[in-house]
């Protein structure tokens, strides 16, 4: 079944305080080689039959209005995925 | 609406029965937990609170909203961001930006809902602290000129409850400036800031001052026994506040 993958991120200028967390603790376990994390999001939109431009254009739309939220959020990757 | 039954039956104090016409919505949504409180405050202010379902299409013949704190949809996608798309949503968006200015109390998540509504600016965030923070907080009153604030003097401190774990207010330095220039940061958090929210901020109005928002709960705040303290009340101002609008005295 085709899938359209939305990927979310907190925009560059908005601290993100779990990523924040992640950095600090990966040395604990000694992944000592990452100097900063930033957290996202990942949507999969499942379509039964073709995505069509309709249909992606709908996604981009879902994307931008509800998945993020332009205050912080910038939608950084919306593409259909074929299995 | 039921109100939270209290240790020892205690019973509110009589309120002018004349106050009793003036209708507060309380809305609940999957996931809400402060409605019962909200109800009970906004008995206590006088006024007779009326439960308002997320699915309902209309919303009857309330006077105002108020939007209760709690984890409406488990904070699915982001905190509020389900909830503002709930049918009665939209009634509340359309009735405070008419010209009737329907008085919205939007508290913690109601702050949240209002914020993905697209009636207040910015956006709230992790704290920066990460952790979840319940305490006692005491905040300035910057605005007392909205619809939820007359009842209080300009620049009074009062202590309500804060609990909340997306807490810190974002919005970008232009909106945050438009707020400052205009008045429209109804509150900050006076001592240390709890969560990192830019500028102290702990809540702000629309420009037309009937929707407020605020991370703190004026609603764990109105009866001698129970608020801040034991002894708090501070929070009954935000109901007494909305009858004066409401009433025309302000």
């Amino acid at each position: 079944m085709p899938r359209i993958v939305v990927d979310v991120m907190l925009k560059p200028e908005i601290l993100d305080p779990q990523g924040k967390a992640i950095v600090g603790a990966l040395p604990r376990l000694g992944f000592t080689a990452f100097s900063a994390v930033r957290q996202g999001k990942r949507f999969e939109l499942f379509v039964d039959g073709e995505v069509t431009e309709e249909i992606l254009a709908q996604a981009r739309n879902a994307a931008e209005t509800m998945l993020s939220n332009p205050v912080i959020e910038d939608v950084v990757n919306v593409e259909v995925v074929a299995d | 609406m039921t109100e939270t039954p209290l240790i020892g039956g205690a019973t509110l104090a009589p309120v002018d029965s004349r106050l009793a016409g003036a209708r507060i919505g309380v809305v609940t949504f999957p996931g809400t937990l402060d409605d019962r409180d909200a109800a009970r405050a906004v008995r206590a202010s006088g006024a007779t609170p009326v439960s308002l379902w997320h699915a309902d299409t209309t919303l009857g013949d309330v006077d105002a909203v108020v939007i209760p704190g709690g984890f409406s949809y488990g904070d699915y996608l982001r905190a509020g961001a389900i909830a503002r798309f709930a049918p009665l949503m939209g009634q509340i968006v359309d009735a405070a930006n008419s010209s009737a200015k329907l008085p919205v109390l939007g508290i913690c998540n109601g702050f949240q809902i209002l914020t993905e509504a697209h009636l207040l600016p910015g956006s709230m965030i992790k704290n920066d602290h990460l952790k979840f923070l319940c305490r006692d907080q005491v905040l300035r009153v910057e605005n007392n000129s909205t619809a939820w604030t007359n009842a209080y003097a300009a620049g009074a401190e009062i202590t309500i409850p804060l609990k909340n774990q997306d807490g810190q207010y974002i919005a970008d330095e232009k909106t945050l400036d438009a707020l400052e220039a205009e008045g429209r940061v109804a509150f900050r958090y006076v001592g240390t800031n709890p969560n990192g929210s830019r500028r102290d901020i702990a809540g702000i109005s629309n420009a037309a001052g009937n929707v407020v928002g605020l991370m703190p709960h004026p609603e764990h705040a109105i009866e001698n026994g129970y608020g801040p303290g034991h002894t708090g009340t501070d929070g009954l101002g935000f109901f007494t506040s909305v009858l004066n609008t409401l009433l025309g005295g302000k």
